[in-house]
């Protein structure tokens, strides 16, 4: 049974749902009394997803594919289609997802909507970059074909749009053409966010895929060390053995209880990860699915934050104000909300298509933190204070608290988004943004 | 490469099923009743790898086309080594009980029409000497109960006709397999509260793939369902009366 939540499981939500299943089908919009939003898997952190009191327009059984063009490989396909399954069914024809975020359970609606980013983001930029079009299905009954050509202004605001300029029934993707399902991967220890940055700087250049694990917990000596992560496609056929994507190896069947993560466990989870991550250095080859979706081995790992849930921050400081995420790892380590897995990865300049795009050039962080009261709260709207300061932003994809005075700052651009909005849809991160 | 002929191909479940054997290369005839949607459908599987698809427009509870769909789909095909039937209609079961009309048209398109449309299979599968025919029942054909009978006996029955003719071609080389799903996510269930026991409709999908290769006679999925049907038949009928089941 499906469950319409958040990945991050705050807020709570009570919605209607409505399935789609065509992207011919015609919805009658007056029918629904109250607002609509589209629902991919849910796999966004905070409440873009969500619309509380109202209906979902669940997009999972829009899984057609319309046509491929195998000499180019551009891909037309319904909007509730999975990365995972356009790798499944296109990387045996030595076809890969332009872009890829850290699980493969997104569709491609959600990945346009969030504008979602990887691994490769200081190459290849965003997702929407190699979005060609897509069908737009507004309240009103229109069905219009948006590109960098037609309807232009809602192809730039549909792109990061959040789902709030209506319903994606099919999108035209660039895939990008990769040698085979094999990875070659170095990882490379650091101990202090100087050698980060020194690493990014010499690996970006050389490396399609980069990001770094930092360790934001532990305090005095092992402050900001972490593993920098590079690799690249495998050329040829050169390894051999079982590449294609397992299912998930555990499964987490209920909540587990609030206390499980604290300040120890999280503390030892890090010191854990950091030693074996550290000890194999490489460059060895791996197949595609771990080197992207490490969490993927563990299906609904988010229970284990507990019943009240767990919040991520992902920030972005432009490059010269990088300087001020020393100040971000301080106020956390200080904190002792620490979370497991923070991820560091440096964001190039390739610009986004999309209106309210979230990365631009710099360096990002993110991290998960179990819900605790407000302290948390409070910490991160701290931190909202110096992003603004630095003139960075926080991916409102991933959010579930920013202030919409944060919000406004972060995205100057905002007023002009409104603009598209089709009346009849609605969300709980466009009602707390006061939109 | 399959030869595979689909009756109700824009069933949920039978889409699925219809992908993962284009996965593999399959040759299909598809047959449903909205031409628009089997358009998208045959589009679908082409991409996914489907050698060939050819559609058409047909409303099953027309028992006098079937000769000639049948006709039709062996000429395009070339032969067929797998029939999907996976048409089926629920109706509304309090509905049905002051509604002939409405219960008689679940018997006809869920067994009538089911059994017409085998027996024009039937002879062309003996000929052939192998092959399968793949119907898709319920678990609610396993017994009555005052919630949706009608529906059930129309599946029931269904069951009963397939499993006296699987006897019978399993001389010729002939499989019969029965899926006798549980509640599964699809359009056909859109309208009822989703519990736990619900399945996705991929899920169900490929194990009617799978169970097809395997040459399976009855197939429950998900599987844990053979045991609450085990269970639910072993209730005596004093006691099932009495049961809100
Ligand atoms: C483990 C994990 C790792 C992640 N890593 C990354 C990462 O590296 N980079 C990154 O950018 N993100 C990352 N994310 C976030 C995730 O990629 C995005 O939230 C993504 O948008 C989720 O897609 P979804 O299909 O689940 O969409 P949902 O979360 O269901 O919806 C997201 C938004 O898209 C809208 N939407 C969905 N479908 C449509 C449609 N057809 N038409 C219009 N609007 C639509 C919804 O209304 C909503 O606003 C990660 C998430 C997880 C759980
Ligand atoms: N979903 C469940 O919980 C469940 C459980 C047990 C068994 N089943 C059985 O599984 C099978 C597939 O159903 P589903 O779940 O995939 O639901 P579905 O998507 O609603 O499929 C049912 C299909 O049957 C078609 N159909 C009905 N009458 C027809 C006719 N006279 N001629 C041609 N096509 C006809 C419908 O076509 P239109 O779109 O044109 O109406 C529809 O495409 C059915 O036999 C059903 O009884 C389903």
């Amino acid at each position: 049974m499906k469950r319409y939540e958040s990945w991050g499981r705050f807020p709570r939500a009570a919605h209607s749902v409505f399935a789609l299943n065509w992207h011919s089908q015609e919805i009658d919009f007056p029918r629904f009394t109250n607002k609509v939003l589209a629902f991919g898997l849910g796999r966004s952190y905070g409440d873009v997803c969500l619309n509380d009191g109202g209906t979902l327009l669940d997009t999972e059984g829009l899984r057609h594919l319309i046509a491929f063009d195998p000499a180019e490989g551009i891909v037309d396909c319904e909007a509730g289609i999975t990365l995972a399954e356009l790798l499944e069914i296109f990387l045996p024809k030595g076809w890969f997802a332009p872009v890829l975020p850290g699980t493969r359970h997104v569709t491609v609606g959600g990945a346009i909507a969030n504008d979602i980013h990887g691994k490769n983001h200081h190459r290849a930029g965003t997702f929407g970059c190699h979005v060609l079009g897509f069908e737009l299905l507004r309240s009103t009954g229109e069905r219009l074909f948006c590109s960098p050509d037609q309807n232009a202004e809602l192809f730039r605001a549909t792109i990061g749009g959040l789902g709030l300029t209506g319903l994606i029934l099919w999108v035209r993707l660039r895939l990008k053409a990769v040698s085979g399902p094999w990875m070659q991967v170095e990882h490379l220890p650091f101990s202090s966010l100087k050698e980060f940055f020194e690493f990014s700087r010499d690996s970006d250049s050389r490396y399609e895929y980069t990001v770094a694990w930092v360790d934001c917990v532990s305090g005095g000596g092992k402050a900001g060390r972490g593993v920098f992560i590079r690799g690249n496609h495998a050329a040829g056929k050169q390894a051999q053995g079982e590449w294609k994507s397992k299912p998930a190896f555990l499964r987490i069947p209920a909540d587990a209880p609030g206390f499980l993560i604290n300040r120890c466990s999280v503390r030892l989870l890090n010191e854990i990860y950091y030693q074996l991550q550290s000890a194999k250095r490489g460059p060895f080859t791996m197949p595609y699915g771990p080197f992207f979706f490490p969490l993927d081995s563990v299906e609904d790992w988010n229970r284990l934050y507990g019943k009240a849930g767990f919040l991520q921050y992902q920030v972005v400081l432009p490059e010269d104000g990088s300087a001020r995420l020393k100040e971000f790892f301080e106020k956390i380590s200080n904190s002792g909300l620490g979370s497991f897995l923070a991820v560091l990865k440096h964001f190039g300049p390739k610009r986004s298509p999309g209106l309210m795009s979230f990365p631009k050039a710099g360096v990002t962080l993110a991290l998960d933190f179990p819900i605790r009261g407000r302290k948390v709260f409070d910490l991160l709207n701290a931190l909202d204070e110096i992003a603004a300061a630095a003139g960075g932003s926080v991916y409102p994809g991933k959010d579930a608290r920013m202030s919409p005075g944060h919000f406004r700052k972060f995205f100057p651009q905002w007023q002009e988004f409104t603009k598209y909005f089709d009346p009849a849809f609605s969300s709980d991160f466009k009602k707390r943004m006061l939109l | 490469m399959k030869k595979i002929f689909v009756a109700g191909a824009l069933s949920a479940i039978a889409q699925e099923t219809a992908r993962c054997f284009a996965a593999e290369g399959a040759a299909f005839f598809l047959a449903a009743r909205d031409g628009e949607k089997l358009a998208i459908s045959g589009a679908d599987l082409k991409t996914r790898g489907a050698s060939s698809v050819t559609v058409l427009a047909a409303d099953f509870d027309v028992l006098e086309s079937h000769a000639e769909i049948v006709r039709k789909a062996e000429a395009e095909l070339g032969g067929i080594e797998i029939a999907l039937i996976a048409y089926g209609f629920l109706p509304d079961q309090t509905a049905c009980e002051q509604d002939f009309d409405l219960t008689l048209k679940a018997i006809h398109t869920n067994f009538i029409s089911v059994v017409s449309l085998v027996m024009q299979l039937t002879p062309l599968f003996e000929n052939q000497r192998g092959g399968t025919m793949a119907v898709i029942g319920s678990v609610a054909g396993d017994r009555g109960r005052p919630k949706n009978y009608v529906y059930g006996t129309s599946k029931g029955a269904l069951a009963l006709f397939l499993q006296g003719l699987r006897a019978r071609l399993s001389r010729s080389g002939v499989n019969v397999l029965t899926v006798k799903p549980g509640f599964v996510d699809t359009p056909m269930t859109a309208g009822h509260a989703k519990n736990i026991l619900f399945a996705d409709a991929p899920s169900v999908g490929c194990a009617i793939h799978r169970a097809i290769l395997a040459r399976k006679d009855i197939l429950y999925v998900p599987g844990f369902w053979r045991w609450i049907l085990f269970v639910i038949q072993c209730i005596p009928e004093g006691l099932f009366k009495k049961l809100k089941l």
